[in-house]
């Protein structure tokens, strides 16, 4: 058992874990926030990712003693009021379904518009390629990082 | 729809209606939920079972029926709202309890299946409605002692033109009157759909929101204190349990704090999740024989393939018109086609899990399930108790698809809290999720249409090939009572919209023990390949072109319609070039005493002949859903079983070798991702005033406009599913 300190969100974290536990589960279970899903364990759906200095990781395949000293940003985290430009746009474009990939979904398209304002559609298809939704709101996830990304209004 | 119009209206008068299903046997009863007015007292402002409204005007609407992505949520609300002439800003939307009477009147329990929940709720939920509002006007009338006709509402506001006075209904609800009973609501007293304001208009899902928060809890979010984490290990068969397992190995694992054997399963119980996962693959066990024990799905196949091509074995009886076999004797020439399909998973995005937590007092269960009901029952059979002692919260899914109409994790959450006597999250991981997942039946399937010399088709036969589900889901004496019809398998295999004159279906049980389930669009997902398919390949002999050929097939205008929309938006006639090509499809969803929902989809697709990759760069659909509740929504339903079924259709593929399921993640079980799907276009006709199936409804048209297009490309025919490249291949090989 290790003491590891990360930040969550932007607030000083401190956990006792194994040092190869997966942060997923520290993250819902010991810090409690569950908007992070579990969908598969082994960083093929996506519905784990969170930001960490920024970059989108599968928190399944992150282990915990990899974060220390660095920066976690979860859904939770990702505004402080659930009003991010895509989180707006997931809202106007109705985007969700049953939404348990949703906030995988988003914090991988939050990391896309950090780096590139203006994506191209190719670019978004390519950069949302491993999160996986089974409901098939696909189509309406590109429309809403376009408008997010300003391309629609 | 006038006949279905006059039955749902005698379906709201309180008295109980049986119909029958026509030929499919089984018996729908539309019963108005009995309980209702029982439930009317309590709490102040609580005007029924459904609406309760408190002195500063907020109102409270409970959703009746589970929620899994599909959005009735917010459409059942929204229906209680519309007929209330509730100001849906000041509405508030809370989970019913677990009691009959918020019970689906076709099923008469909370269940949801069958796409029938808006369409079950509709009357009961409209009225419930219309009774709240007149409880609020005969409140405001004796305080005004004025005639109650005399009374209007706004949006949450009851008006007297006549003397200019208006009243919120805040106010209205602290002066109601609240009875045993409720005041008789006549169909012809509910709001005509004109006057609609909310229904039809696209109001917001409530609930997106928290989606895309994180905010939401689903049912592996639950945070119970002092709560454990436990997993269930079943036998790779069905109906197999552990002889035994290395019991004495697992319970000294780090943080294990128990390992058990059940009879049908082996229970853990960790203090964290990945100890608990690290545990579990150390297990080692042996089971006891089943009849599943040494199940092949490659041998099997084979096997159901002879079944159909044999006509001297008869199967289960499910639709007769006319005399097929005759008129397929005597027909000038017989087209003959076979279609395979294999087993395929749910894969819902959240694998399987509850938490419970059994105490001396009875049992508290978190759930997102299909069937609160049977929820309900199994937890307290696994606890022990009376189903009063289970305190059940129904939580949304994260993903259903007929996966969640099977409750047995709430079994075993239930096992494995009364094991350790703490509260239990049960998880499963995503391995053990496929490994033991009930799947979509494996099929094959022959066709047999017979044509008259002018090319006129006098005769259709359709035979498949199937394991029964109906035993599995509910119990032996249901698929009796039902008269062997397997509706779950069979759905579909039946052209009644086509002109056809003699038409037999027959299911041949391939009753092997498989793990089988409804899934989304049920049998429609293989047997409407066969019958689109077919379709095209009669259009082919007889030189017609697949849309004419379907349009003058089709007897029904509501699908005429749809199919000649959709041909437009596609621009059908326009010859593609750059090796692409269109394929069509018609599909339907419904039953007789429901009404059917109908949609015409295009597809157009590239064939890499190199690669035997298929590409479908557009889908093209026009879904006629009777009233369309919240237009956005049935498209993005629509859109999403598209996308469903074509995942189907191209890459979905379980195999079983020596008893046991070969896939384990989604590197081996892939599904669509977003750079396979296509543009899709959706256009949601209103037909009527009755909302029709949704959810299911475009899942069958997939694969075949899938094959219609490559048959177009090729000239070759995809008769197995999925279309992997292999299959492609070996199609282009013939």
């Amino acid at each position: 058992m290790a003491s590891i300190s990360f930040t969550i969100n932007e607030k000083p974290a401190r956990v006792d874990a194994e040092a190869d536990t997966p942060l997923l589960w520290v993250v819902r279970e010991q810090l409690k926030l569950t908007g992070t899903k579990f969908g598969c364990g082994s960083g093929l759906c996506g519905a784990c990712t969170v930001h960490v200095d920024g970059q989108p990781v599968r928190s399944c395949q992150t282990s915990v003693s990899q974060v220390e000293g660095r920066k976690v940003t979860t859904i939770e985290g990702l505004s402080p009021d659930g009003q991010h430009p895509l989180q707006k746009a997931w809202v106007t474009e109705q985007v969700p379904q049953c939404g348990y990939c949703q906030s995988g979904q988003i914090m991988q398209a939050a990391a896309l518009l950090a780096t590139n304002k203006q994506p191209t559609r190719e670019q978004i298809v390519e950069h949302m390629d491993g999160n996986i939704c089974r409901c098939g709101t696909y189509p309406r996830i590109v429309r809403a990082i376009e408008r997010a990304a300003g391309g629609r209004s | 729809m006038n006949v279905m119009d006059k039955s749902m209206r005698n379906e709201s008068g309180l008295t109980r209606r049986q119909m029958l299903a026509g030929s499919a046997g089984l018996t729908f009863a539309f019963a108005f939920a009995p309980a209702m007015d029982a439930l009317a007292q309590g709490a102040a402002g609580k005007l029924n079972a459904y609406v309760t409204i408190a002195a500063d005007g907020a109102i409270t609407i409970l959703m009746p029926a589970p929620e899994m992505g599909q959005g009735v949520n917010t459409a059942l609300p929204l229906i209680i709202a519309e007929e209330l002439d509730a100001d849906w800003s000041k509405v508030k939307v809370d989970q019913a309890p677990v009691n009959p009477a918020y019970n689906h009147p076709v099923f008469r329990a909370q269940y949801q299946v069958a796409s029938l929940t808006t369409r079950g709720y509709w009357m009961p939920l409209r009225t419930a409605g219309a009774q709240a509002r007149r409880v609020l006007l005969d409140g405001a009338a004796a305080k005004w002692n004025v005639p109650v006709t005399e009374l209007t509402t706004e949006p949450s506001t009851i008006v007297h033109a006549a003397s200019n006075r208006k009243m919120g209904y805040g106010e209205a609800a602290s002066l109601a009157q609240v009875t045993d009973k409720l005041p008789e609501i006549k169909p012809e007293q509910l709001k005509p759909p004109a006057q609609f304001r909310l229904l039809g208009k696209d109001v917001p899902r409530h609930d997106l929101p928290d989606k895309s928060s994180g905010k939401l809890t689903y049912a592996s979010d639950v945070q119970v204190p002092g709560m454990l984490y436990g997993t269930i290990v079943r036998a790779p068969a069905r109906g197999s349990g552990p002889s035994s397992f290395n019991q004495d190995e697992i319970r000294k694992q780090p943080g294990v704090v128990e390992a058990v054997a059940f009879d049908h399963a082996i229970g853990i119980v960790a203090q964290s999740v990945p100890q608990l996962f690290a545990a579990r693959q150390k297990v080692k066990a042996t089971w006891k024989d089943a009849k599943a024990s040494k199940m092949d799905s490659a041998r099997d196949l084979k096997e159901y393939l002879a079944a159909v091509r044999d006509t001297a074995k008869k199967g289960v009886v499910v639709r007769k018109t006319g005399e097929a076999e005759q008129a397929l004797a005597g027909a000038a020439k017989v087209i003959s086609a076979e279609f395979t399909s294999p087993y395929v998973y749910h894969a819902q995005m959240e694998p399987l899990s509850c938490t419970a937590s059994v105490t001396a007092d009875g049992v508290e269960v978190w759930a997102g399930t299909q069937w609160p009901t049977k929820s309900v029952e199994e937890a307290a059979k696994a606890a022990g108790v009376t189903p009063d002692k289970v305190k059940f919260h129904t939580l949304q899914m994260g993903g259903g698809y007929g996966r969640r109409a099977f409750v047995e994790y709430v079994t075993d959450a239930v096992l494995l809290s009364k094991a350790v006597g703490k509260p239990v999250k049960m998880v499963q991981s995503r391995e053990d999720d496929i490994r033991v997942g009930r799947f979509r039946p494996m099929t094959a399937q022959k066709v047999d249409v017979g044509l008259d010399a002018d090319g006129k088709v006098v005769a259709w036969r359709h035979r498949l090939a199937a394991e029964p589900v109906a035993p599995y889901v509910y119990s032996p004496a249901r698929l009796e009572a039902d008269k062997g019809v397997d509706l779950i398998v069979i759905y579909g295999a039946d052209v009644p919209f086509y002109d056809v004159p003699a038409h037999l279906t027959e299911h041949l049980y391939e009753d092997r023990g498989a793990r089988v389930a409804a899934y989304r669009g049920i049998g429609a997902g293989y047997t409407n390949l066969a019958n689109e398919a077919m379709i095209d390949e009669i259009a082919l002999a007889t030189g017609k072109d697949p849309f004419e050929f379907r349009l003058a097939l089709l007897k029904d205008p509501r699908a005429k319609a749809v199919i000649s929309r959709v041909a437009e938006m596609a621009d059908w006639k326009r010859k593609r070039t750059d090796g692409r090509a269109l394929g069509m499809a018609f599909s339907k969803l419904g039953l007789p005493p429901v009404g059917f929902s109908m949609i015409g989809t295009v597809a157009e697709i590239f064939a890499d002949k190199a690669s035997g990759k298929i590409k479908v760069h557009n889908m093209w659909s026009v879904a006629d859903v009777g009233l369309p509740l919240q237009p956005n929504n049935v498209a993005a339903q629509i859109e999403g079983a598209l996308i469903y079924g074509l995942s189907g259709a191209l890459k979905e593929a379980i195999s079983i070798k020596d008893g046991a399921v070969e896939q384990s993640n989604f590197h081996d079980y892939e599904v669509l991702r977003q750079s396979d799907i296509p543009q899709i276009q959706v256009e949601v006709v209103r037909s009527g005033d009755i909302p029709l199936p949704v959810g299911e409804l475009a899942i069958g048209c997939t694969a075949p406009a899938v094959a219609n297009a490559f048959l177009a490309l090729t000239g070759k025919k995809l008769r197995d599913m999925p279309f992997s490249p292999d299959t492609v291949k070996a199609a282009l090989k013939t």
